[in-house]
């Protein structure tokens, strides 16, 4: 558990070129999915992480320049950790924070939410239906 | 008044929305130059028992702040937006005596001077009818996950609904926990209500959805 910085899935490391960081970097040939099906040694060494998939409407994804990504975040992470990853990562979408809201499957739900794996995160940037 | 019906309430809403299928017909329209078929959805809330259909037509304007409208798009998060909207139904069945209700939003590209949402309760009496259409717009103002772009002829802005920035304390305080969402967002409401004071007594018994 000496890892923690959340682990981008291949497709998804190329589109964020900007960012250097070593275990990107490292994972950029093989990918998430390849690491963690090699040895066992290896699988406990990175943990049972959780994948969160997160979407982008509206200016969240002009901000980002995408529709979706998927992020690997540690067991227990809440919607605020993924959010200030997705901060990190998206300096941009700062512009939205302070007036946007997290959905976790669907349903509105606040940043203390503690993250399953294969949840699905969206980012509501002000709404304006009607 | 909402909370005069427990089982409703408190009932989980996949259970809430098969239950309420077949009377509220509820569609969001991918991008098309289609109209919105008004007919149809008046035609849905037609009731021999009912005394009153009240519908709301939204229609998108030519200008804002003095600038030229040239067309709307609109996107949504199309499950989450369906889902929404089938709760703002139940809430309103919760909180009036209605019969039936319509609600069709439009994405895609709509033309200045058309309509984008349009929406439509009936029942037995007219003060239900009314206030339960009036309470669904705001609702689908304030929590559906629709978005409006405006395009300019030198630029273009997404618009931000007063409503939902109104409601956002409240929605980012709900819980995700499954069937007692309803009843926890209630409390939300309350409170957000009371706090901003200048919301009318109208707030009183706009129901948890």
């Amino acid at each position: 558990m000496t890892l923690v910085i959340p682990l981008f899935r291949a497709r998804e490391v190329t589109s964020m070129a900007e960012e250097s960081e070593d275990t990107c970097a490292a994972n950029k040939a093989g990918g998430v999915t390849k690491m963690q099906k090699t040895s066992d040694m290896e699988e406990r060494e990175v943990g049972p992480w959780i994948e969160v998939k997160v979407l982008f409407f509206a200016r969240a994804r002009e901000l980002t320049g995408l529709t979706d990504i998927s992020l690997l975040m540690p067991p227990q992470s809440t919607a605020r950790d993924c959010m200030s990853k997705l901060l990190n990562n998206f300096p941009k979408l700062e512009e939205i924070y302070n007036s946007m809201v997290l959905a976790l499957n669907e349903e509105y739900v606040p940043e203390s939410t503690v993250l399953r794996n294969r949840d699905e995160l969206a980012i509501i940037p002000p709404i304006s239906g009607g | 008044m909402a909370t005069s019906r427990e089982p409703e309430i408190n009932s989980c809403p996949m259970a809430a929305e098969e239950g309420e299928a077949a009377e509220d017909l509820i569609e969001i329209l991918e991008a098309s130059s289609t109209p919105i078929d008004l007919a149809r959805y008046v035609n849905h809330v037609r009731d021999p028992a009912a005394g009153a259909i009240a519908t709301f037509e939204g229609t998108t304007r030519h200008t804002f702040e003095g600038k030229r409208v040239l067309e709307l798009r609109y996107e949504a998060y199309l499950p989450m937006a369906l889902r929404r909207l089938r709760a703002i139904c139940s809430g309103a069945r919760a909180a009036w005596s209605l019969r039936r209700l319509a609600v069709a939003h439009r994405l895609g590209t709509v033309p200045v001077g058309e309509a984008s949402v349009f929406v439509a309760a009936s029942a037995v009496h007219r003060a239900d009818a009314l206030e339960a259409c009036r309470f669904l717009i705001d609702e689908v103002k304030a929590s559906v996950p629709i978005w409006k772009k405006e395009v300019y002829a030198n630029g273009e802005v997404w618009k931000e609904n007063r409503e939902f920035l109104q409601r956002r304390n409240a929605l980012a305080l709900a819980t995700s926990s499954c069937c007692c969402t309803t009843k926890v967002r209630m409390d939300g409401d309350d409170a957000a209500a009371a706090d901003d004071g200048g919301s009318g007594a109208d707030e009183e018994k706009v129901p948890a959805v």
